[in-house]
Parts: C-alpha cells; structure tokens; sequence
C-alpha cells in the first residue's frame, strides 16, 4: 500500500518527475520533494489560503490534492511571479504597501490575486475583499493587503492597457 | 496532520471506475474534487484503503440536455457549472446556489456531484437537488440505476450509494422559463458554513400557485423536502396569508438541532424567514 507511484507535472514551466507515496500532498511534494518552498503550509484543512497555487490555471488549495490525483497538470507557485531581477507587480505592491509583516500568508494571498486579477481587471475594494476572504492573515494585516491589491490592479491595467 | 496510506488508481474510463470499485468493494472511495474527502483524511477522519479518482475519466465531463432533464456528469467542476450559459438557462437554481458552495479555491475542483454523494448537512446542493426534482444516476458492474433526490440523501454524510457504485451524474428538471427561484441561507460571516438555508421553486399561472418546491439545508441531519410548506403554497393565490401559512408549515416540518453557532430555535425560525425572503425576492430564471 506504501508503494511509490511515479508523478510527472509541471511546474512553473519546468517539467518535474518523481515517486511519491499516494497520500502525499501537493503542498508537500512542492516542499519536500521539489524543494519549492515558497509556498507554505498552515491548516491542512483548506481553511487558511497559506498553501494556495495555480492548478491548470485556477486557484487550489494545495494541502486538498494529493500529488498522484494532479499528475499531468500544471502548476504555478509563488517562485514563478518574481524574475531574477524584478518582483512581481503584485509582489511590488505587497512590499510599498507594507502588505505583509510575518509573510507567513503572503504565497497565498498573491497566488490568490493572481487569479483576482486574471478575472477581474478593475475590482473595487468590495471585490477585493471577497477575493480574500479565504485567505487568513493572522498578522491581521488585511487593510493594506486589500490596498496593495487594489494599486496592484491600477498597475498591471496600466503595463497591459486594455 | 497527514492522510493514513492509501493505495491509488486512476481508471481512464467509467467501466474501469466501477471494475476497480466491484475489486475493492468497501474499501474504496471515489476521489472526484476531494474538496471535503481529502480534509476529512487529512484530519484522519476517513481512512479508504484505496481511492478511486475519475479525475481521467474525461467522458464525464458534460453538461447537456435530455429531454425534459439537464444532466451534470460525475467531472463537472462547480466553477464550470455555474459559469456554464446552459446552466444558467436551463437550472437557474443551481447557478443561484453555486456562488455560495465552498469558496472560490474549492468550487475551482469540487464538483456538483461530488458535493452530492458528500451528503454533508450543510452543504447547499442536495437542497438543490431536492428542489430539482434530481434523479441520481449510480453506476456500478451490475448496470446502472436512477435514484429519485427524494430517496437519496439519508442522513448526515449517508446515502443510499452501495459499495461497487458511482454517482456518474445527476440529472435535474429543466425550469420552465416562467418559473422562479431562490436560494437564501446565512452563515456567520463570509464564505463559513451556513447556519441554515432554503432553495426553492414555484410557478404560477393566471394567478393560482400550480408549482412549488421548497428545501431546507443545516437545519436537520439531513437537507429535507418541506412538502407541507409546498402544500400550502400550490393553488394558493401567493398572497401574505398564503405565504405566512408556508412560513408556519416550513417551521412545523423542520427539527432542527442547537450547536455552538445557532440553537434549535433559532433554526426554525430561521427557516420561515428565509423562505418568506425567497417567495418575496425570488428571480425570475
């Protein structure tokens, strides 16, 4: 029953193998086994957000999905938003507005408004704090985060008019 | 805390899903979302010894019509049913209540159908099916057979589902364009699951109520018909005094239990407001 079973998905556009136990989960093959941890892990519940991806392009919770059920999908972590010499606009947004303080939650609540982003160019605050509303902060750092979302928006609309 | 080991199959094909079923028997659960199955192994609350996923199973990924029935195949995410244009035509109630199921992250894998052989007592799709007049398709190496809404919720996470079956998809009533319907529930504060609910339907012509169905969620052990309150309500002319009879019924019908988030009366209460709010305020489809 403990037998390893082979996984092969991408992630962050790079092709990644490996065997895994069944009940591995996603959160924890990123961590363990591909040393991706940037996104962290919280509840393992799916009530927090901390661990939240990109699973085919929509948000996941990655402590809900084994890494067996999601072989052949794509992923998209937190390590894909930042090039090597420039930080996400999102990610420069969450940092001048001082959107994180721990930045235990800060993988979750970017991944969380990449999707935001992707549905909803111009969101107003009460959109925003939808979006979130699944995401726990326990610095409770909410209003700058919903603030550093909304300045993430004018950004983004502003480097892709429409 | 992490899952007990499992052993995992991922079958290509529905007649695949039930041959690894019939093997297994008992020890097995179909993964399909996992959005309530895999905290409850998590939490090691549910322990299978081998789970069956129809995440491959690609053939049971359909919305389509036939005849007077729209059916939901076993796949469908609940993000694609309820962004799905012959879903929002066809079973408007089920686009209502989609927006409340979960939250954005879950309703991406989760599925319709899932959510149903779930049976969670709070969950707002069997209250959905209930007021679909849903048939649930189960599929199993001995054939296949259609289970009316009515007889398939049991009880709490309890359904007439037998090992070897599958819920392959939910076949619910097309809405006639005249009809209406609503779902209303409360919860404490964002997406947290409701303290109680209702999904309802009805028509009318010429004045006289000639259709309702009415169910309750979280207010009992199991999501529940409210047959006295559709009583009430068909051949009646809609009217306050009509209503408020639908109101006493819904709260006679229900036995609701306290809890730390609401007590029992405050349930039954409940009940009667929110299907006051949806008689009032329900959309046209």
């Amino acid at each position: 029953m403990n037998d390893e079973v082979p996984v092969t998905v991408t992630v962050n556009g790079r092709t990644r193998q490996s065997r895994v136990e069944p009940r591995r989960l996603l959160v924890d093959f990123l961590r363990h086994d591909l040393g991706l941890t940037g996104t962290h892990i919280g509840c393992e519940q799916g009530v927090c957000g901390a661990c939240t991806v990109l699973l085919d392009g929509r948000t996941a919770r990655s402590c809900l999905h084994f890494a067996v059920a999601v072989d052949g999908s794509e992923i998209r972590t937190v390590e894909d938003l930042a090039s090597l010499d420039e930080l996400h606009p999102i990610q420069e947004m969450f940092h001048r507005k001082h959107a994180l303080q721990c930045g235990f939650c800060t993988p979750g609540f970017l991944l969380t408004t990449v999707e935001l982003l992707e549905r909803t160019a111009e969101p107003d605050e009460a959109a925003i704090r939808e979006a979130l509303m699944n995401n726990v902060c326990r610095c409770t750092g909410y209003a700058n985060i919903v603030d550093a979302v909304a300045e993430a928006a004018v950004e983004l609309r502003r480097r892709n008019p429409a | 805390m992490k899952p007990a080991p499992f052993s995992f199959v991922a079958p290509e094909s529905l007649d695949e899903v039930v041959r690894a079923l019939a093997e297994h028997g008992d020890d097995a659960r179909i993964l399909a979302g996992g959005q309530s199955l895999v905290p409850l192994m998590n939490l090691r609350l549910a322990r299978p010894e081998v789970l069956v996923s129809i995440n491959r199973c690609h053939e049971l990924d359909y919305i389509r019509l036939a005849g007077d029935r729209l059916v939901v195949g076993a796949l469908v995410r609940q993000i694609d049913a309820e962004t799905s244009p012959l879903v929002q035509a066809e079973c408007p109630l089920l686009a209502t209540a989609l927006p409340h199921v979960g939250l954005p992250a879950t309703r991406n894998r989760g599925t319709v159908c899932g959510s149903l052989a779930h049976c969670d007592p709070l969950a707002e799709l069997p209250a959905v099916a209930l007021a679909l007049d849903a048939e649930l398709v189960l599929t199993s190496a001995a054939g296949e057979r259609r289970v009316p809404a009515d007889d398939f919720f049991i009880t709490e996470m309890t359904t007439c589902i037998e090992p070897g079956e599958v819920v392959a998809a939910v076949a619910l009533a097309r809405q006639d364009p005249s009809e209406r319907s609503a779902l209303h529930e409360v919860s404490n504060g964002g997406h947290a699951f409701p303290v109680g609910g209702v999904a309802l339907r009805w028509a009318s012509a010429d004045g006289v109520c000639t259709m309702a169905r009415i169910a309750a969620f979280g207010v009992g052990s199991v999501a529940q018909r409210l047959v006295d309150a559709e009583e009430a309500l068909v051949g009646s002319d809609l009217g306050p005094a009509a209503v408020a009879a639908a109101v006493a019924a819904a709260r006679a019908e229900v036995n609701p239990t306290g809890d730390i988030h609401a007590d029992a009366d405050y349930r039954r209460h409940l009940v009667g407001v929110l299907l006051e709010r949806g008689l009032l305020e329900g959309e046209s489809p």
